[in-house]
């Protein structure tokens, strides 16, 4: 007799096997990304700041303007034709012009588009500069201190948001795919035809999930530390806390989406439309706070709000675990109700 | 595990003479079909079992109620003395294999997880390797289910449903699709669980495979049983000694050849003419005088004994599988 594993673990087994032996699985679920923080890294890193650019219309009676700012560094300043000036700053490659008014001395004329917010800065800027170097003086002194240390650059924001992520769409389509595939190729009914327990079946991808949780969270922060120097600020339990009841609250959702779809193009439907809601609203890219009041209840209720505010909490902020549990009631509502839910409407067969 | 029950292990000689499973009235409709309508069956331990017919008779349908993995609108199902749905489901699991028409398993896995898989379900059973010396895989075991050829995989579900030392096994068209050679080798193996006492439920539309294996057969068509016996009986039903075979053009009209001494009926089977015989010696030399006088080309005369196929035509006026 062959020492004999339990059924539930013999199932895990088999499900990490059928996907480490899936090439294109690991490279969607681990490289993927690996690849969008680069890309997204790349693309909001920090730049040194740019100057608002001015365009002063070369004539004679603009001249004096030129003649005033010619020392100041706050703002890049060129003459140029008047045409010419118009062109720039249609295609955007000024933020403003400027010209003396006619007839009315020490008057000038700034032409922008008051809606682009680079052109309103650019209007002060120059505006200061052009007052002060004809002697205006400040009455309140301020002083700049730039924010530039880890934690409040937008790559701190974005990293835990795209761990949520992550973790929602490899176990989307991971259990998905897999499950539509079992189904389809009528492994299901053979399973359901032996004494195994459904829940077992089921559960398997749940505990399969959880190794894999592991392993993406600890790929994703581990790059994001190393390239982008984004650091934790809270207790490595915590991340570890609430990255397992997403992904169990994933995993639930994924048998839900997949109990009942026959093909994997209903399976896709279904997926997406579970995903995109959450994509948009969830505040992976961007704060949720940008969405009307009203809505913020529901979608902090969203399984991935809770991951994403979570973890932004605990690896941005430092905040404790108990601070948390909000969050994580929320996930372990989503783990236990979907997985539940998804056990009584199973199609086998 | 809690809440199984521990199935002692009794030799296959203690239950000769033991209903295996039984059925009565059994109807399945679905929406546009009776895809079984008022089947009757018993089957005994120890005995071989087919279910035979054309696709579309109802032997899948029919072979998935009596495995507890479809359900009739009325009737009843008995197995190992307990009907399904009565809270003794994973008991009766326990005891019966299945092999299903076309399963795919996990294609990358290898024949020995796929077994240990199987394996884990069961309470008791056989030893992973003892099973894969059985089916023949012993050099495969190593290998991913999608490099294996049709007959391979073929007996890999076979070991599948195998790997719990089954009381009954049930197999939905098992050799289908192989060579004959791969055929032969499934053959072997059920003639193996056949010789440790194991009961055998199987639905085929190879006759050569049912009377090959098969103790007792039941022909279905149109969900109904229209002959049930044993392969040999049934041919002696006929009452005929011999089929003669020959193949002519396409158009040829056979029906006076009924008339023709020693010959008891006929019937066109695509470009074959059948001929049911009881005395070949008088009937051959007829034929083909009849033939020769009619300036009739006749190709690949064949006479042979009856076989299942010939019950078969005669009973439903079709073929058993489509040519």
């Amino acid at each position: 007799m062959n020492r004999q594993g339990s059924p539930l673990w013999e199932l895990t087994i088999a499900r990490l096997r059928e996907f480490y032996r899936e090439p294109g699985a690991v490279f969607w679920t681990f490289g993927f990304p690996v690849l969008l923080a680069i890309g997204l890294g790349i693309a909001f890193r920090a730049r040194p700041v740019e100057k608002p650019r001015v365009a002063i219309v070369d004539e004679q009676s603009s001249a004096w303007i030129a003649q005033a700012i010619a020392t100041d560094d706050t703002v890049v300043a060129e003459a140029l034709p008047e045409v010419e000036a118009a062109n720039q700053l249609r295609i955007g490659a000024v933020d403003v012009v400027v010209r003396a008014e006619p007839g009315v001395e020490h008057a000038v004329i700034y032409r922008l588009d008051p809606t682009r917010e680079a052109s309103r800065a650019a209007r002060l800027t120059f505006d200061t500069a052009l007052q002060k170097s004809l002697g205006r003086s400040d009455v309140v002194i301020g002083r700049e201190q730039p924010v530039t240390e880890s934690g409040a650059r937008y790559i701190d924001f974005l990293m835990p948001g795209l761990i949520g992520l992550n973790l929602m769409g490899s176990s989307m389509w991971g259990i998905g795919y897999a499950v539509v595939w079992d189904r389809k190729r009528k492994l299901l009914k053979r399973y359901i035809a032996t004494p195994m327990r459904r829940s077992h079946y089921l559960l398997s991808y749940l505990l399969s999930r959880l190794l894999f949780m592991v392993v993406e969270v600890a790929a994703l922060a581990g790059f994001g530390f190393l390239v982008f120097g984004v650091t934790l600020h809270g207790s490595i339990v915590g991340v570890a806390l609430v990255s397992l009841l997403a992904a169990f609250s994933f995993a639930g959702l994924s048998l839900l989406v997949a109990a009942r779809a026959q093909s994997i193009e209903a399976a896709s439907g279904w997926m997406n439309f579970a995903m995109m809601p959450m994509y948009v609203l969830s505040g992976s890219f961007f704060a949720y706070t940008r969405f009307p009041e009203l809505t913020h209840p529901f979608i902090q209720l969203l399984p991935l709000t809770a991951a994403n505010d979570a973890l932004r909490a605990i690896i941005n902020d430092g905040a404790s675990v108990a601070s948390t549990l909000p969050q994580m009631v929320v996930l372990g509502a989503w783990a236990v109700l979907t997985f539940a839910v998804a056990l009584r409407w199973f199609r086998w067969q | 595990m809690a809440g199984r029950i521990e199935q002692p292990t009794i030799g296959p000689a203690d239950h000769a003479g033991e209903v295996a499973l039984r059925c009565r009235g059994l109807i399945k409709r679905y929406e546009d079909i009776v895809a079984v309508n008022g089947l009757d069956l018993e089957v005994m331990r120890g005995e071989c079992f087919g279910l035979l017919g054309p696709n579309g008779a109802g032997k899948t349908t029919t072979i998935e109620i009596l495995e507890g993995l479809n359900f009739g609108n009325s009737g009843e199902v008995e197995l190992l003395g307990r009907n399904w749905g009565s809270g003794h489901d994973q008991e009766m699991r326990e005891r019966i294999g299945i092999q299903l028409q076309e399963t795919q398993l996990a294609d990358r896995l290898t024949v020995e997880e796929v077994l240990r898989l199987f394996r884990s379900f069961y309470q008791r059973g056989r030893d992973i390797d003892e099973v894969i010396g059985l089916v023949e895989l012993d050099s495969k075991r190593r290998a991913a289910v999608q490099k294996l050829s049709g007959g391979q995989r073929q007996r890999l579900a076979l070991a599948c449903a195998l790997i719990s030392d089954p009381d009954i096994l049930f197999l939905d068209e098992p050799t289908t699709g192989l060579d004959p050679q791969a055929r032969q080798r499934v053959w072997q193996v059920i003639e193996g669980f056949l010789g440790r006492g194991g009961t055998v439920v199987l639905t085929t539309h190879y006759m050569e495979e049912a009377a090959h294996l098969c103790d007792r057969v039941g022909i279905m068509d149109l969900g109904k049983l229209i002959a049930l016996d044993s392969p040999n009986a049934l041919i002696d039903q006929l009452g005929v000694d011999q089929i003669i075979e020959f193949e002519t053009d396409n158009g040829f009209s056979g029906d006076w050849l009924a008339t023709l001494p020693g010959v008891k009926s006929t019937q066109r089977r695509m470009h074959r003419q059948v001929l049911q015989v009881d005395q070949v010696p008088t009937a051959l030399p007829a034929l083909l005088a009849a033939l020769q006088q009619r300036s009739i080309e006749a190709r690949n005369i064949t006479v042979h004994r009856a076989t299942l196929d010939d019950v078969f035509v005669h009973l439903t006026g079709k073929a058993l599988r489509d040519e």
